[in-house]
């Protein structure tokens, strides 16, 4: 690399090409130079060691999440009463709920309904926040004035009351419960589109896709939306940790998961009956929700630093 | 300072029309014929039609929105289809709880924000700085219920200084209420005083960093002087921007401390509500933390003004 850069020109020397040993090592050293954005995100974010270790965690949660069939000790469903509110122990690795199921296999099947759950969750945020968020950004004027009105009049109901109040409307069950949290987080996806589609609409490339007729949905398809991905991935990976926190608290509420389903929250729902005979029972459910959570936020953190310095700006 | 007062009363009027729209606009999301779906499955044919007169859904839904509006703005916000009780009735006598709870949070929260965001941005870098940055990402994570659980599990089962349930009111017995309220409000405010703690490590480092702070320390005061008197002043403004919004979360999570603790607030009555499907008391309920979290977003912004001048003339 150090060969490639421009030297002190040759001094005494007549031959301008006295120094030049072929075009290779230009060559060589092109992409160390231009690092294509890819590669510098990937540099920046395996140097970062708390973000790699949440990585692996929720890949290693998903993978559980995914295979629970077949990972379990136990069948999450099967009662066995004489063993019921049993401490952890070799048999019962997390110990039994009030009626002798495992904490642990209802635990990884909990998994998957938990990380479903957040999923849908941001996923309803996405449909309602970015699309929104690129319409009142790209054309601006009245519809954005309209759109950003209703999104302060959302942010100004506690967002905690207005799931609840969604709840109410529809029924309660996970997928009403999901779809509220999903209508809560829309408004923070509609303002982080919206702000990042400005930054980039006055852009050249821009103007210049436009001038030669390309449509307005393409030009959002194809030049607006790649440009502000990064802030999304952020504030998704975000979103998560904290959709995986309010359906936790619906399902705690009795909101959200049914039973005789269970998600870590309603574990903890079910188990402070018991706080006093089996402290496992409401202790490692709601541990595991920390930790998950914390590994969405960490993750999230991480990628932020990783991406270009443009990015960190505008999602803040 | 009056002008803009006025002006930010003037920018609340359009955004609570625009949330009265929302709230009531929860009836028309009801799936099918609502006065069908709120009654229940096995509702009788008096009972639907007792539910349609009540909501006046044979009116057109602008005159529907009209007769909600104006009762709301006099106080009114209908009868419960549950019980037939006054809903403004019903929120009023549980609005002291939720209040005390939602006050003794913020008040908590700030008690552990402030210090351990002055300590971790005075000393960055150091392990008081970590802890205070592993302490706040912490409390962001977890669930309050179960902080919540793991607090009353310490407190009361195994060391019985502190009752896990129950509320007394303030006329009665004040030493008694605060006994009470200490667990719920630390639960309730843990999240927000993670916030808090990160806003503030994060404004104050800024400020720490500006020229002025070095002229002040290059004249000779001392750290102490300088970080008190020309630091915290300035780095609370945005701190005290991010409050309003805690405050929407205090009241939200409110629901969730006030279930666990057996609080009888506003929590609990919309907990009931759902489960009911009452929806008068669910609109009332929404709209009224609403109002609640726009007055307090009013204070903050006069408070914002007060605490850098440019704003009051911009």
């Amino acid at each position: 690399m150090t060969r490639s850069r421009p030297t002190d020109p040759p001094a005494a020397d007549h031959d301008p090409w006295s120094g030049f040993t072929g075009w290779a090592d230009a060559e060589a050293t092109e992409d160390t130079r231009t690092e294509s954005a890819v590669r510098r995100f990937v540099r920046r974010f395996s140097s970062q060691r708390l973000a790699m270790v949440a990585l692996v965690a929720i890949g290693f949660l998903v993978a559980v999440a995914a295979f629970a069939p077949w990972v379990v000790p136990h069948d999450p469903l099967a009662q066995n009463l004489s063993r019921a509110l049993e401490a952890p122990s070799a048999t019962y690795w997390f110990g039994t709920d009030a009626v002798g199921r495992d904490t642990l296999s209802r635990m990884v099947f909990g998994a998957r309904l938990s990380l479903l759950a957040a999923a849908e969750a941001v996923t309803v945020a996405l449909v309602l926040g970015v699309v929104p968020g690129l319409v009142a950004g790209f054309f601006g004027g009245w519809v954005d004035i309209v759109l950003s009105r209703i999104t302060d009049a959302v942010m100004r109901i506690p967002p905690l009351i207005l799931a609840i109040a969604i709840v109410g409307v529809f029924g309660p069950n996970l997928r009403n419960a999901m779809f509220a949290v999903g209508v809560i987080f829309a408004p923070r996806f509609l303002r982080l589109t919206r702000s990042a589609v400005m930054a980039v609409r006055e852009e050249t490339y821009i103007e210049a896709s436009r001038s030669i007729g390309t449509s307005t949905g393409a030009v959002l398809r194809r030049h607006v939306l790649p440009n502000i991905l990064s802030p999304l991935i952020v504030q998704i990976s975000l979103s998560m940790g904290f959709a995986m926190l309010a359906e936790a608290s619906l399902s705690f509420l009795g909101l959200g998961v049914q039973p005789p389903q269970a998600s870590w929250g309603a574990m903890v729902g079910t188990g402070y009956r018991f706080l006093d005979l089996a402290p496992h029972m409401v202790l490692i459910p709601g541990f595991a929700i920390v930790l998950a959570v914390l590994a969405f936020n960490v993750l999230g953190d991480g990628l932020r630093d990783s991406f270009g310095r443009e990015e960190r700006a505008a999602d803040r | 300072m009056l002008r803009l007062l006025v002006r930010r009363l003037l920018l609340m009027v359009p955004i609570m029309v625009l949330v009265s729209f929302i709230v009531f606009g929860l009836v028309l999301l009801v799936p099918g014929d609502p006065a069908i779906a709120l009654a229940g499955p096995n509702a009788t044919e008096q009972r639907v039609e007792a539910i349609r007169e009540n909501l006046g859904l044979n009116d057109p839904i602008l005159q529907q929105y009209g007769r909600w509006i104006g009762g709301a703005i006099q106080g009114d916000l209908g009868e419960s289809l549950f019980s037939g009780r006054s809903v403004s009735q019903a929120i009023a006598e549980r609005v002291p709880v939720t209040m005390s709870l939602a006050g003794a949070a913020l008040l908590i929260a700030l008690l552990i924000a402030v210090p351990a965001g002055i300590v971790a941005a005075t000393n960055r870098g150091r392990p008081a700085d970590s802890m205070a940055t592993v302490g706040a990402s912490l409390g962001l994570a977890m669930p309050s219920f179960w902080l919540g659980l793991v607090l009353v599990l310490l407190f009361s089962v195994w060391l019985g200084w502190l009752p896990a349930t129950g509320y007394i009111p303030f006329g009665e017995n004040p030493a008694a209420w605060a006994v009470h309220l200490i667990l719920p409000a630390l639960t309730l405010g843990a999240a927000a005083a993670a916030e808090t703690t990160r806003q503030l490590r994060g404004s104050l480092t800024d400020v720490l960093g500006q020229d002025y702070v070095r002229t002040a320390r290059a004249k000779g005061l001392r750290r102490h002087t300088v970080v008190f008197k020309h630091g915290l002043k300035n780095a609370a403004i945005p701190v005290v921007t991010v409050l309003g919004f805690q405050v929407a979360f205090l009241l939200g999570g409110s629901v969730v401390v006030e279930q666990l603790f057996a609080l009888p607030g506003l929590g609990g009555l919309a907990i009931r509500a759902v489960l009911n499907r009452d929806l008068p008391m669910i609109q009332g309920v929404v709209m009224f933390t609403a109002v609640i979290v726009m007055i307090v977003n009013l204070v903050v912004d006069l408070l914002y003004g007060w605490l850098n001048p440019k704003v009051r003339t911009a």
